[in-house]
């Protein structure tokens, strides 16, 4: 039976049908995670959870068996960001510093998942501590991009997004700080959902930028994506920034025309350096919008180029306290040859951190120091609130935006090695709606050719809405992927085995 | 803005992190760059703006303030990279 690039709805289907249940499925996606992935294959997954997979799945199937009203994600494996805590499971951030750390609680993410009898198969690979856009800065090694395996798939969400591509998991659970989920999501041609700040709780997620950090998912299609999100939306006593604001029922809600919707196209995010081919894809997307009724017109948002300045120095500086808790004394690496208790500090934090993760808790610490706060972090913080008012204003006029999530398709994996400014630029299309706090999803919306060879490769269509405007980007999407199929496209090489 | 190796060194003494000589200039360098890189928000006028950090306007969110146990406790110290019996053990300070 092919079920390797079956969305969510039509396994639940399946396992509710009685044609296949929840263990054979289990071992369906281990069996494909054996044959694709380890360091000579994708290199998705930093851990496998065989074990407790096939326990959590023999445990659905007799839910499955008894319950007619059963969760739609009963039965379903899924995938986690190494970020996301795990009771009894090795969390690494893809750090060295916490190379042996077995975390001794959920996330709110992965309970909420495990009361729903979800099935983790396992923990994916990431830029460490989600410091990055390739997955290069994992102390493991990088993901590889399935489409074209010498490319990079995108980051820091890279193994979550790598893994859903290739077909090794339904669906994963994937983090965004500033396009951590929408430029993996684009550059492995799935779909990636951002939610609103304070949607869905932070709780148990290893905090890089707590501003703006917002769990949320990566899976085939848009409803899919509103399955997750109803499931994971919601307040959590355990994050005060989460909201007790109704949860809508997402994917009930959907419907496959947009008459009557208005969309806004920014100027500004068609940037210098964007390939032509991609700008061409993003124009036939919305010609696609058009046909489903909705009113399109173009929109203008200036500071856009503010964006990824605002985060350079608000993102560090917040990492610098983030990371001061991994110090080698209560949990994570301790280094061996320390005299005394400084020694300990600095020589775990040297030996613990990789580049990356340094030169962003230094650059942090230098934006906060005494007589540096007012010109950087202060004056990040106002260009912020500009950002935030421009938004506003704009969803005055218009239920969403679309644009490209990335002005490029993926490039080779080595190319952003060195280069202290590859993820700002990256990302600078998906930063400036994580600075104030959107909601945004990533849809594959066709291909375009890799800059340096003769390939094709996908691109990403993003959606951005006001905060807590969900409905409105699941809608669009949604609607989008009812006349089109880029969605249905995988890469080759991942076929049954 | 350029930095200087002992500024960096400054930095990194804060961050509580080793830098040997190379990586002092490896930092140095790349700091400079994203120090560099940031200075085109001084372009932006901020006259009478009020900073934000808390994007979608909450404040304050307050809750009872009860003492509980905690059901961790074992597996806490069970991670702990040193101990002797439930104490965590780490280095003399002086």
């Amino acid at each position: 039976m092919e079920l390797a690039f079956l969305e969510i709805s039509e396994l639940a289907e399946k396992l509710r049908n009685k044609e296949i249940s929840s263990v054979e499925l289990t071992k369906y996606f281990l069996k494909r995670i054996k044959e694709y992935d380890g360091e000579s294959g994708l290199n998705s997954f930093l851990t496998v959870t065989e074990e407790e997979a096939l326990a959590q799945a023999l445990e659905a199937d007799k839910i499955l068996a008894s319950d007619p009203h059963a969760s739609v994600l009963t039965g379903i494996p899924y995938a986690a960001k190494d970020l996301f805590s795990t009771k009894g499971i090795r969390t690494t951030a893809s750090s060295k510093i916490l190379d042996k750390f077995v975390p001794v609680f959920d996330a709110t993410a992965v309970a909420k998942l495990n009361t729903e009898k979800s099935i983790l198969l396992g923990k994916t690979n990431l830029d460490e501590f989600a410091h990055g856009s390739s997955t290069e800065t994992s102390a493991y090694g990088p993901s590889k991009n399935p489409w074209d395996v010498t490319r990079i798939p995108g980051g820091s969400s890279g193994g979550s997004a790598a893994a859903v591509a290739a077909g090794l998991v339904p669906f994963a659970l994937a983090t965004e700080t500033g396009g951590s989920i929408r430029q993996p999501a684009s550059l492995c041609g799935i779909c990636g959902w951002k939610p609103t700040y304070g949607r869905v709780s932070r709780f148990g997620v290893i905090a890089m930028t707590s501003s703006n950090d917002s769990p949320g998912t990566i899976a085939r299609s848009v409803k899919d994506l509103a399955i997750t999100a109803e499931i994971l939306s919601g307040h959590d006593p355990k994050d005060s920034t989460t909201s007790v604001k109704e949860i809508p029922n997402y994917a009930a809600n959907l419907r496959s025309d947009l008459k009557g919707v208005k969309i806004g196209v920014p100027k500004e995010y068609f940037v210098p350096g964007m390939q032509p081919e991609v700008e061409a894809r993003i124009h036939e997307a919305i010609a696609k919008l058009k046909e489903l009724g909705a009113q399109v017109v173009e929109v203008s948002l200036p500071l856009t180029k503010y964006g990824s300045l605002v985060y350079a120095i608000v993102t560090p500086a917040e990492i610098s306290s983030n990371l001061a808790r991994f110090d080698g004394i209560r949990y994570g690496h301790r280094t061996e040859d320390a005299k005394d208790l400084s020694d300990i500090y600095d020589q775990s934090r040297e030996e613990g951190f990789g580049d990356e993760a340094k030169r962003r808790i230094l650059t942090g610490a230098y934006a906060l120091s005494a007589g540096y706060y007012d010109a950087y972090y202060l004056k990040a913080q106002k260009v912020r609130r500009l950002l935030v008012d421009e938004f506003n204003e704009v969803f005055q006029k218009v239920d969403a935006l679309v644009c490209a999530s990335v002005p490029n398709v993926a490039q080779k994996i080595g190319n952003a090695k060195d280069n202290p400014l590859f993820g700002y630029i990256a990302d600078q299309l998906n930063i400036p709606a994580s600075m104030a706090g959107l909601p945004a999803l990533s849809i594959p919306c066709g291909f375009a050719k890799a800059e340096d060879a003769d390939i094709e490769m996908p691109v990403g269509l993003q959606i951005i809405g006001p905060q807590w405007g969900e409905q409105n980007v699941f809608n669009i999407g949604y609607a989008y992927q009812t006349i089109t199929d880029w969605h249905k496209k995988y890469p080759k090489g991942f076929g049954e085995i | 803005m350029i930095l200087t190796a002992e500024e960096v060194r400054k930095i990194a003494g804060l961050a509580r992190i080793k830098l040997n000589d190379s990586e002092v200039e490896k930092f140095r360098k790349e700091l400079s760059v994203v120090l560099e890189y940031v200075s085109e928000l001084e372009k932006v006028d901020t006259e009478g703006v009020e900073e934000i950090s808390q994007v979608t306007g909450l404040e304050n969110v307050l809750r009872e303030d009860h003492a509980k146990l905690s059901e961790y406790r074992d597996a806490i110290i069970a991670s702990f990279p040193e101990r002797k019996d439930d104490f965590l053990k780490i280095k003399s300070i002086l």
